[in-house]
């Protein structure tokens, strides 16, 4: 038996393993993302969001889910049928592609490519054509045009983002994944606090890759007019949906990874261990964290008003403390254990909160128009990413001549970069009041 | 272990194809992207020879031709664009302006 | 017959394959995808060069890059009736003897040089980083070639936006 797990049958199963769980989760996982994107936006709006189907809406996605694969498959009189049924497979391909290369835990990646960073970038780029082919197979000019502004949109916004990325691998000297974050784990440090300015253009990058609000003309069109997806009815039309939400995990994944520290906990490189035992202080802090979600659960269960919604709240603190009990018992498992546990966990909540930085976006900023939003990111995101690219490059060549902490340098940097973007900003003020339009 | 030449076969068969393509085709379009199949298989063979000498220089070579097909894409693309929204037509046949 | 060679030998039938395809099609959005088809093959022949750098790039390059803008270009000069037209020439025939003719000359030379190639590829014992080593030599040895590319780059995207600008 012990020959089945030998470490070569290992090195091949292991990665499929992943794999199948990645794309098993991921559906069921965007669902939920969509629910509680739902709730937060009812709550910023002051009301409750979906409460029928299932106590507090919780199986709301499931019943999206039933209704989408029930629906008639409609395929337009004139549409090209080979692109139509193969734009939204190459859109979710992508997005589902992009996974292999993602390190959730120091041992959960499916693989570490020497290039895991350029690899996402380049699949995201195929994802395009997923849009592309999409709006051109339906047939329709409000299609046509709708896929040709996202399209144009995503492009220029993968130029910042990509921009805004390199300031951080600059600092990581790899552009393997699982080497950036042992970077972080070395240098002791997010990288988030050496290129803050960097990490704000890959966010405002990857908001308007996704073609999330406040940039999402391409998308609100297909709510007020037309967009790419509006001749896609049930299944096709959620495979396009499924993209577009692991598109989200994924930006927010790569921007773990680069700036948050990934699968990192907070000061990682201290290792202050409790008194009298080998566990170190801080491990303790995600059970800590669980432990007080379902103290909040307990407390919340006697002031629901349905006896059902009592139930769900109470076994959901349950859940919460099993979840607890098994981190704080993870800590006295084996090393590898603990950090594949604790790995998972924090990873998953930088994720998270990353998303609901986009759903807090989503529902406090209109729309750019498009020639607004094709403005901000040629003149005032790519020369911003540019300029921090090189300041960036000169904090750690001064560093590297001249000694001293990188912290300082960068700080320098920063601020520089700082007063070049109030410049830009404040140049671009006077155009965009006035929309210059030439008969287009 | 592929042999070689077995690369330099498949660089011959795309550069044949690439050259019927741009010789033969009336749309413009297709003709540009059957210069840039040629521009592929070159490099096909540039990498090829790379990985049998054990030096980058191939591959630095290839860049560049990568970086050189997209400088002429764009442009060739926006004669096309030009020319079009001129003359209507994206035929190589029809565009005989300066023919006598 | 390693893993290597049985995905060469199928990267190496679809890249021929869609580049037949490619040059009869009727419709040129589905001529471009089928040379997007072309291109991802040969950036996976690239992988198995052991050329990942070039890989990657092609991918961001070439299929991401390239072939947006053709198939931009395509669906903006969209013509239903070009559908219906002529698709080859009146030279065909000739154009097809010449390039048949080109390729039995090439066919020869390779043939003919086939001894002086070496039987076994020169790869060491341990391969060294490939992006680290096309940067040291991108930036090393062939600087100047890189600064004139960045020039060319830049003189296109003039001449890019100055063609297709409108005339106001």
């Amino acid at each position: 038996m012990s020959h089945l797990l030998s470490p070569s049958i290992l090195r091949l199963v292991l990665p499929v393993l992943y794999a199948v769980v990645i794309v098993a989760v991921l559906p069921l996982l965007a669902g939920y993302i969509v629910l509680v994107e739902r709730k937060v936006m009812a709550d910023m709006q002051a009301r409750l969001g979906p409460m029928r189907v299932g106590p507090h809406g919780l199986l709301q996605p499931i019943a999206d889910a039933v209704k989408l694969l029930l629906k008639e498959d409609i395929i337009p009189d004139k549409a090209d049928r080979l692109l139509f049924w193969l734009a939204p497979l190459v859109s979710v391909t992508m997005a589902l592609l992009a996974y292999a290369a993602l390190p959730i835990g120091p041992a959960f990646q499916i693989a570490d490519l020497n290039i895991g960073l350029l690899f996402i970038l380049a699949v995201s780029s195929l994802g395009i054509y997923g849009i592309v082919l999409g709006g051109w197979a339906s047939n329709s000019h409000y299609s046509l045009l709708g896929a040709l502004r996202s399209a144009a949109q995503l492009v220029s916004y993968e130029t910042a983002a990509g921009l805004g990325l390199i300031s951080a691998l600059l600092l990581a000297g790899s552009l393997s994944m699982k080497d950036i974050v042992m970077a972080q784990y070395d240098q002791g440090i997010w990288f988030i606090s050496y290129v803050p300015i960097g990490f704000f253009i890959y966010m405002v990058g990857s908001i308007a890759e996704t073609n999330r609000a406040p940039f999402d003309l391409p998308e609100a069109e297909s709510e007020l007019v037309a967009g790419y997806m509006t001749e896609y009815s049930g299944f096709r039309w959620s495979l396009y949906f499924l993209a577009e939400y692991a598109n989200m995990i994924i930006v927010a994944g790569i921007a773990t990874t680069l700036f948050l520290g990934g699968w990192l906990r907070p000061f990682a490189s201290s290792h202050t261990a409790m008194p009298g035992t080998s566990i170190e202080l801080l491990d303790a802090l995600p059970s800590l964290l669980v432990l007080a979600v379902a103290l909040y659960c307990f407390y919340l269960a006697p002031k629901q008003p349905v006896k059902i919604q009592r139930l769900v709240m109470a076994m959901a603190g349950g859940l919460c403390l099993i979840i607890a009990g098994a981190l704080a018992g993870a800590l006295f498992a084996p090393a590898a254990v603990l950090q594949g546990i604790h790995g998972a966990f924090w990873f998953l909540a930088k994720v998270f909160a990353y998303i609901y930085f986009f759903l807090w976006f989503r529902f406090t900023f209109p729309r750019y128009r498009f020639d607004q939003l094709m403005r901000l990111g040629w003149r005032f995101l790519i020369p911003l990413a540019l300029v921090n690219l090189i300041a960036t490059a000169t904090a750690l060549l001064a560093t590297r001549e001249w000694g001293g902490s990188l912290f300082f340098y960068t700080l320098l940097a920063d601020a520089v970069t700082l007063a070049v973007a109030m410049f830009l900003a404040k140049n671009d003020e006077v155009d965009s009041v006035v929309p210059v339009t030439d008969g287009e | 272990m592929v042999p070689v030449d077995h690369y330099l076969w498949l660089s011959l068969a795309l550069f044949t194809i690439g050259v019927i393509g741009v010789l033969t085709r009336r749309n413009v379009i297709i003709i540009l992207m059957s210069i840039e199949l040629i521009l592929n298989a070159v490099n096909i063979n540039l990498v090829a020879f790379s990985h049998m000498f054990g030096s980058v220089d191939g591959q630095v070579f290839a860049i560049f031709i990568i970086t050189d097909a997209a400088a002429e894409a764009a442009v060739g693309l926006g004669i096309i664009l030009a020319f079009f929204r001129n003359r209507e037509t994206l035929l190589a046949d029809e565009m005989d302006m300066l023919k006598w | 017959m390693g893993l290597n060679s049985i995905l060469f030998y199928f990267f190496a039938a679809l890249a021929v394959v869609s580049a037949i395809l490619m040059v009869t099609r009727r419709n040129v959005v589905h001529g471009a995808v089928y040379l997007i088809t072309t291109l991802l093959a040969t950036a996976g022949v690239f992988l198995l060069l052991q050329a990942e750098f070039l890989f990657i790039t092609q991918v961001i390059l070439y299929v991401g890059g390239i072939m947006v803008l053709f198939v931009f270009v395509i669906m903006l000069v969209n013509l239903d009736v070009s559908l219906l037209q002529y698709q080859f020439n009146r030279q065909r025939f000739v154009a097809g003897v010449l390039a048949l003719a080109l390729a039995a000359q090439l066919f020869i030379v390779i043939k003919m040089g086939k001894t002086s190639l070496f039987p076994q590829a020169r790869v060491p014992e341990v391969l060294p980083k490939n992006t680290e080593a096309v940067a040291d030599a991108l930036f090393g040895r062939f600087m100047l070639p890189f600064e004139i590319a960045s020039i060319l780059l830049l003189v296109a995207m003039i001449g890019a936006v100055v063609m297709a600008k409108r005339r106001v």
